[in-house]
């Protein structure tokens, strides 16, 4: 066992836990933060998404212990003061799911996505999302939903 | 899925993670981005039990031009090389790489040196560090050492590199002017490894015929990745035009060794091998005039 200590969300987390033990099963098991799914469980379907120091990652495919010393934000972490961040809402304004199990995931790799480009095409919005599936939506209005945030914190500023 | 229990080390320097590799031996696996380790691991197709996370081992996330080399430090991930602008404006064949690896996510983790490291000849970056003639730079208790990286894929999933050595870097000869490369794979979706790839790096001299630097390089059609020496040494000297081109793809496909698997049959691949070629020649000599 080894002594990690991970700032989720803000909130340090101090923790003995196997070298073995996923970074995802970390925050859903030990953390009790379930907002942040499992899907393929092979490194494919993006729904496990967190963002590691600034950068989306799959968080199936790190240790946890890896995350020692570090910053992780999940989806739980994205509303401020009980209101949702401009992604959120564009999701909830545009339809951008249906069954919602993608959804934590698409929400992480466009906060860190729309944090580099705040003008972003289509084709790199598309480019952004293409390691998270959507077995629902066709993708569309997820695509619309990044454009309202993108569109939105061009107006308003950060968040 | 949980992988088999395992020990872990973080070293603080290249020196400390030598000496522990050099201690441990083959029970003890490097851990850079993880992104082909950790896979096999939870599917428990490797169950390493010594771990050597060089993660935390500072300095070795640089991309820079020294001496005459491009230089890629072990901790320099895909995204990093996408976002460079040393990369960008001097190799954009690094870039059309890099962009068709994985998806963005595996991207922000998985490391350009791993990905040669891994020995996977369904990987990509080694089919372009053949066509630029790379060097690979190895560094284990006997010091360091290079390899040239036509030397280093010796067979299935199988490198160069000793137990105890760490890939610390590539070098990437600086191309002299008139230089243009390019890389070009199909894969059936995002995420997918080559059905077939490409790459292709060219000079020209005054006179516009192909100088001796060509490189060639395939992906994911034999047991490790080729490098097309056939078809390179046909270019040399040469004037490419369509002819040119087409008989230079022609031989490229006849050194692919490709087998039928769920990406199509081999007489598929070799074609594909064909047809990719000679794009990437024409696209490559596009960008020594200047194109993007
Ligand atoms: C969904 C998915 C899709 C993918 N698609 C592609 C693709 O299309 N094309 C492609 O090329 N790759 C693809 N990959 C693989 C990815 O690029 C890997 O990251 C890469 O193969 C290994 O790099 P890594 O840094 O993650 O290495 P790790 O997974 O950490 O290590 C891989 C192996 O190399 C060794 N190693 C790593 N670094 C070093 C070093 N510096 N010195 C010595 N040994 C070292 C390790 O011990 C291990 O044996 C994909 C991966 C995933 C999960
Ligand atoms: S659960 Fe991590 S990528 Fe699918
Ligand atoms: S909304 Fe159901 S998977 Fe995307």
């Amino acid at each position: 066992m080894a002594a990690i200590n991970v700032k989720v969300n803000g909130v340090d987390h101090k923790a003995e836990v196997e070298p073995r033990l996923l970074l995802v099963h970390f925050i859903r098991e030990v953390l009790r933060l379930t907002g942040t799914h499992i899907g393929c469980d092979t490194s494919h379907c993006g729904a496990c998404t967190v963002v590691l120091d600034g950068r989306a990652v799959k968080s199936c495919t790190v240790f946890a212990i890896q995350a020692d010393g570090r910053e992780v934000l999940t989806v739980e972490g994205l509303e401020q003061d009980g209101k949702l961040n401009h992604l959120q809402e564009g999701f909830f304004q545009e339809h951008g799911l249906q069954c919602g199990f993608c959804t934590p995931g698409m929400l992480m790799t466009g906060y860190e996505f729309l944090k580099n480009n705040a003008e972003p095409s289509e084709d790199e919005i598309r480019h952004a999302i293409s390691g998270n599936l959507c077995r629902c939506t066709g993708y569309v209005n997820i695509v619309k939903a990044y454009q309202y945030a993108a569109q939105k914190m061009r107006e308003g500023g950060a968040q | 899925m949980i992988p088999r229990s395992f020990e872990y080390s973080a070293p603080g320097t290249l020196d400390e993670a030598v000496a522990l590799l050099q201690k441990l031996g083959s029970d003890a696996k490097i851990l850079s981005g993880g992104q082909s380790l950790i896979p096999m691991m939870k599917l428990r197709l490797a169950s390493p039990p010594h771990i050597v996370d060089i993660n935390r081992i500072p300095g070795l996330d640089y991309i820079t031009e020294k001496d005459g080399f491009l230089r890629i430090g072990a901790l320099v991930r895909e995204s990093d090389l996408e976002r460079s602008e040393l990369v960008r404006s001097r190799f954009p064949i690094l870039v059309d790489t890099t962009s068709v690896i994985a998806d963005p996510l595996v991207r922000n983790q998985a490391t350009v040196c791993g990905n040669l490291a891994h020995g996977d000849p369904a990987n990509d970056h080694p089919a372009t560090m053949l066509a630029l003639g790379a060097i690979v730079v190895a560094v284990g208790p006997r010091g360091e050492r290079d390899v040239p990286v036509e030397n280093f894929f010796p067979a299935l999933f199988t490198t160069a590199l000793e137990a105890d050595e760490i890939l610390r870097e590539i070098k990437i000869p600086i191309p002299p002017p008139s230089t243009g490369g390019a890389y070009l794979k199909l894969e059936r979706k995002v995420g997918d490894y080559a059905t077939a790839g490409v790459a292709v790096q060219i000079t020209l001299n005054n006179s516009g015929a192909c100088t001796a630097a060509a490189g060639i390089g395939l992906t994911n059609v034999g047991f490790t990745p080729i490098k097309a020496v056939k078809a390179e040494a046909f270019v040399k000297g040469k004037q490419l035009d369509q002819a040119a081109v087409k008989q230079a793809s022609e031989i490229a496909a006849g050194e692919s060794h490709p087998v039928d698997d769920i990406r199509g049959p081999a007489d598929y691949k070799r074609d594909l091998v064909r047809v990719l070629t000679a794009r990437a020649i024409v696209r490559a000599l596009e960008r020594v005039k200047g194109g993007v």
